[in-house]
Order: structure tokens, then C-alpha cells, then sequence
């Protein structure tokens, strides 16, 4: 009983400093402590998202640059954990490779645009290219230590019982590490819908990001603000939607300590 | 006496150039329980290793059973699986699934956690993982059982209890054991045969046999006299009087008395 009150209590408290702000901003805005032109009113903006909705067209930019996201993120995971398991394994490997990998990573994936552009052209191939420039390393690293982290009992054990060859991935290998994985896809999958937006903002026709360089440049503060909106919302929701791969039952102990 | 179940012939290991075992011989016959115990980092680990095959031998001959299981120190159980998993797990061997499940049931029985089944590991207490791990390992039918400090990580009394647990589990499944401990007492407890290792490179330095069935109350004259014994071929007791040994006497280092 006890114990839903503090659940409801905790939705009220994340509701309500939103809307606080929200309260704070409009009070602000209509007391013209800054010129309009500068400044949206909250409710210029809430109509600029209905509109926007309306015409189709934030739908539309939502699902592109969900789209590329989606691509170039996956893309990263398929190439870059088999990449973090061959790593993790062998030392060679890591000996040669590594360096290399942590070169990349810490070459921000803006740094790409321009050769994305001049590479891709324009459109979904760029903002694909350069998410997955921003999501492959991470994941690497991470999937990496995580397989090199694994406890050598573990596969004494699975010797003991006779797991071998492929299995041994499956069985151990890959739940061994899948805790500290989600951990990273999670983090890969937010860096990625920050990425987006800077490349749709320059390398793009539609997305979200582009809503925001358009409305820029025709001076819509509403709009710019909507989309900003729109941005943030859609990012924390990935966020909460990946978070749900932590409640599987057998990677708990990884969170539980 | 029947052939031996491990025998092991003048084994030495040596890891860049420094010898760990130096020509350990060791005969461990069928359905006997040997405890290996020595000062810390004098090798006992190592040895297990070599009688588990994990580890080949620098120098001599190993004979040991094709199958054998071994219970670890802590956190062998794979921590993605729930209990009824793991212990499932090890019964790999058992080809027809029924079968599989009426037996992992009769494991769970007991060691007592049956109740525990859909539980993870880390929900449970150590002593609770750690009769966990002695069901895995049990599971896996093998004549032979090796076990590396498997109640070091826990206190005192939950350690007792374990000893109890281990005694009373060998009696209705008999299997040989080799334990490695640096618990004397539980060594002197459990053991049929405990084997006192030197300091690296490690050697048999003694063999105290006690012949008496467990359980063993740890404060039973046989086992408070292996005690003794042991603690005075480790340097870590000035005198062994056998026939005052149930009086307690004073520690003194080695070399200090006059």
C-alpha cells in the first residue's frame, strides 16, 4: 500500500517539475522579459507541434531520422559486438587493433560530416554513415573489457560440464557479458539520436534535425522550439524503451549488486 | 586394497622457473576423502589444478578418472541461470529430459532448497550457493569430486554447518573427494587422509589419517588432536604432547622457545 502511494508520489513529482518549468517559462514569456522574436511563448510552441502534426510533416521527420537511427545503430551492434567478442577473446587481436579502435572513438563522428557529405551526398546514407561512426566504437570498447572481464571460474566450470565450441558462446560467453552490453547499447543508442540531429542539420532534406535548421532559417522560434521538443521526448523515450532489455530475469544479477 | 582412483607420480610444476610442487606423490583410493592443507600460496591450488587436468604437469604422471567435477571457492555458479538452471546444467549427461528434471528435483531435495528453485544466485545467501554448487557438481555422477576452499568465503558458523551439510550429503551419495583447505579444523573434521604441504615449492611434509566416521564434532578428541599435529608440522605450535593434547596450549613461534 505503502509503497504504491510512494509510486504514485514519484509519477506526480516527475509530471510536475515538467510542468513547473513549463508554468515558470510562460510567466516569463508573457512578462516579455526578452523580445518575442528570441523568446517563444509555450503555447505558440504547443501549437507549432500541433500544426506540425497536423500537416504531417513532424511525423514525417520523426520516422526519418528514427529510420537512420535505427540503421546505423544496428548496423554498429551487428559488425561491432562479433567486433568486442573476436577482442575480448584474443590478445593479438587487441594488441592490434585496439589502439586503432580508440583512435576512432575519440574522433567526434562530427568530424565526419563533411567527408560524409562528399562521400554520400545528401539524404539517409550520410546520417547513417555517421551514426554508425559514433555507435561502432563504443561498442566495441565496452563488449571488449566485458568478454576480457569475464571470470576465468566461468569457463573452468563450463569445461567441467562439458559445454565446448559454439555453445560455449551461447551458454557462457554471451550471457556473461549481456548485462554490461545493454549497459552500453543504451548509452550507444543515446549518443546516436544526438548525432542525428547534427548530421540532418547539415546533410539533410528531412529529419528532425532539419526541422530545426529549417525553422532557423525562416526565423520560426516556435517551430525551432517544437522540434527541439519533439527531439528530446523521442530521445528519452529510446531510452526507456531499451532500459526494458535491463528487467529481462537473467540479467538482473548484472544491475542487482 | 583396490587400484587407485588418482594417482599421482613425482609431480612438479614449475611457472618461470620457480617450483611450486616438487615431486608430489599421492594415491587417492576409491571412495576416500583427502584434504590438502599448507600455508597460503604453498602450491595447494596448484595441485588441484594438476589432479583436475586443468593444469599439465611440469615434470611426472597423472592418472586420474576421464570424469571428474570440481566445486570452487565462490561464484562458479553461472549467475544468469536460476538454481533448478544451473543444477540442470549439470546434468548435461543425463540424455532424457524427464529424467533430467526428476533428478534435479531430487538434488534440490537434498540440499534442502527446493523451495528455491526459480531463484537467482545472487538472491541467495553464500552457504546457500555454496550447497548450490555442491548439487552441480554432484550432478554430474563423476567418481571423483575436487574442491577448492569451497567454504573459505564463509563465516564461521555457516562453515560449521556446511561441514555437516558436506558429511551428511557424502553419505547418501558417496563420492572420493580432494579438498583443498587452509581450514585445519574443517580439514581434521571431514578428512580421511589430510595431507600437510611445506611451503613453496611445496612437498608432502605429513599424513595424519584419522579413522573415524562423520560427522565429527569439531571438538571430538580425534579431531582436536589432528589439529595439534597438523598445526605443529606447519611450524605454528611449540609442542605436541599426545597425551595432554585436550588441554590447551600456548601458541609459541617456532625457534622462540629455550
Amino acid at each position: 500500500m505503502t509503497h504504491s502511494a510512494s509510486k504514485i508520489g514519484a509519477v506526480l513529482l516527475a509530471l510536475g517539475t515538467p510542468a513547473l518549468i513549463v508554468v515558470v517559462w510562460a510567466v516569463v514569456s508573457s512578462a516579455q522579459l526578452f523580445p518575442p522574436s528570441l523568446f517563444p511563448h509555450p503555447w505558440d510552441v504547443a501549437r507549432g507541434v500541433w500544426v506540425e502534426l497536423r500537416s504531417g510533416r513532424l511525423v514525417n521527420d520523426a520516422i526519418a531520422s528514427l529510420f537512420r537511427v535505427s540503421a546505423g545503430f544496428l548496423l554498429a551492434v551487428i559488425l561491432g559486438v562479433p567486433a568486442g567478442l573476436i577482442l575480448g577473446h584474443s590478445a593479438g587481436a587487441r594488441a592490434a587493433f585496439l589502439p586503432l579502435v580508440n583512435f576512432f572513438r575519440s574522433l567526434s563522428p562530427l568530424a565526419w560530416i563533411p567527408f560524409a557529405i562528399l562521400w554520400l551526398g545528401i539524404g539517409d546514407p550520410p546520417a547513417i554513415f555517421l551514426i554508425f561512426m559514433s555507435a561502432f566504437f563504443p561498442i566495441v570498447v565496452s563488449t571488449t573489457a566485458a568478454v576480457a572481464g569475464i571470470p576465468s571460474v566461468f569457463f573452468r566450470v563450463a569445461r567441467d560440464l562439458g559445454i565446448r565450441g559454439p555453445e560455449l558462446l551461447s551458454a557462457v560467453t554471451l550471457p556473461a557479458i549481456a548485462p554490461q552490453v545493454i549497459t552500453t547499447l543504451r548509452v550507444a543508442a543515446g549518443l546516436s539520436w544526438l548525432v542525428v540531429v547534427a548530421a540532418e542539420m547539415i546533410a539533410g532534406r528531412d529529419g528532425l534535425g532539419f526541422a530545426v535548421w529549417d525553422a532557423r532559417n525562416g526565423l520560426r522560434i516556435d517551430l525551432l522550439a517544437a522540434a527541439m521538443l519533439v527531439i528530446g521526448v523521442i530521445g528519452a523515450a529510446l531510452d526507456r524503451l531499451l532500459v526494458q532489455l535491463t528487467r529481462i530475469p537473467s540479467v538482473r544479477w548484472g544491475y542487482d549488486r | 586394497m583396490s587400484v587407485p582412483l588418482l594417482r599421482l607420480e613425482g609431480v612438479t610444476v614449475t611457472f618461470d622457473g620457480v617450483a611450486v610442487l616438487d615431486g608430489i606423490d599421492l594415491d587417492v583410493r576409491d571412495g576416500e576423502f583427502v584434504a590438502l592443507v599448507g600455508p597460503s600460496g604453498c602450491g595447494k591450488t596448484t595441485l588441484l589444478n594438476v589432479c583436475s587436468g586443468w593444469l599439465p604437469p611440469s615434470a611426472g604422471n597423472v592418472h586420474r578418472p576421464g570424469r571428474l567435477r570440481m566445486v570452487f571457492q565462490q561464484d562458479g555458479l553461472f549467475p544468469w541461470l536460476t538454481v533448478a538452471e544451473n543444477i540442470l546444467l549439470g546434468l548435461r549427461q543425463v540424455p532424457d529430459r524427464g529424467q533430467r528434471r526428476q533428478r534435479a528435483d531430487a538434488l534440490l531435495d537434498l540440499i534442502g532448497l527446493r523451495e528455491f528453485a526459480g531463484t537467482y544466485p545472487h538472491q541467495l545467501s553464500g552457504g546457500m550457493r555454496q550447497r548450490v554448487e555442491l548439487a552441480r557438481a554432484l550432478a554430474g555422477e563423476t567418481p571423483l569430486l575436487l574442491m577448492d576452499e569451497p567454504f573459505s568465503s564463509l563465516d564461521y558458523l555457516a562453515r560449521l554447518k556446511m561441514r555437516w551439510e558436506l558429511a551428511r550429503i557424502l553419505r547418501q551419495q558417496p563420492r572420493t573427494v580432494i579438498l583443498v583447505t587452509h581450514d585445519i579444523e574443517e580439514a581434521a573434521q571431514l578428512a580421511d587422509r589430510v595431507l600437510v604441504l611445506s611451503e613453496r615449492p611445496a612437498r608432502v611434509s605429513d599424513e595424519v589419517v584419522l579413522d573415524m566416521p562423520r560427522p565429527r564434532d569439531p571438538t571430538h578428541p580425534t579431531v582436536v588432536n589432528a589439529v595439534h599435529r597438523i598445526l605443529s608440522v606447519l611450524g605454528l605450535e611449540a609442542t605436541v604432547d599426545r597425551g595432554t593434547a585436550l588441554t590447551p596450549t600456548v601458541a609459541t613461534a617456532p625457534g622462540r622457545d629455550t
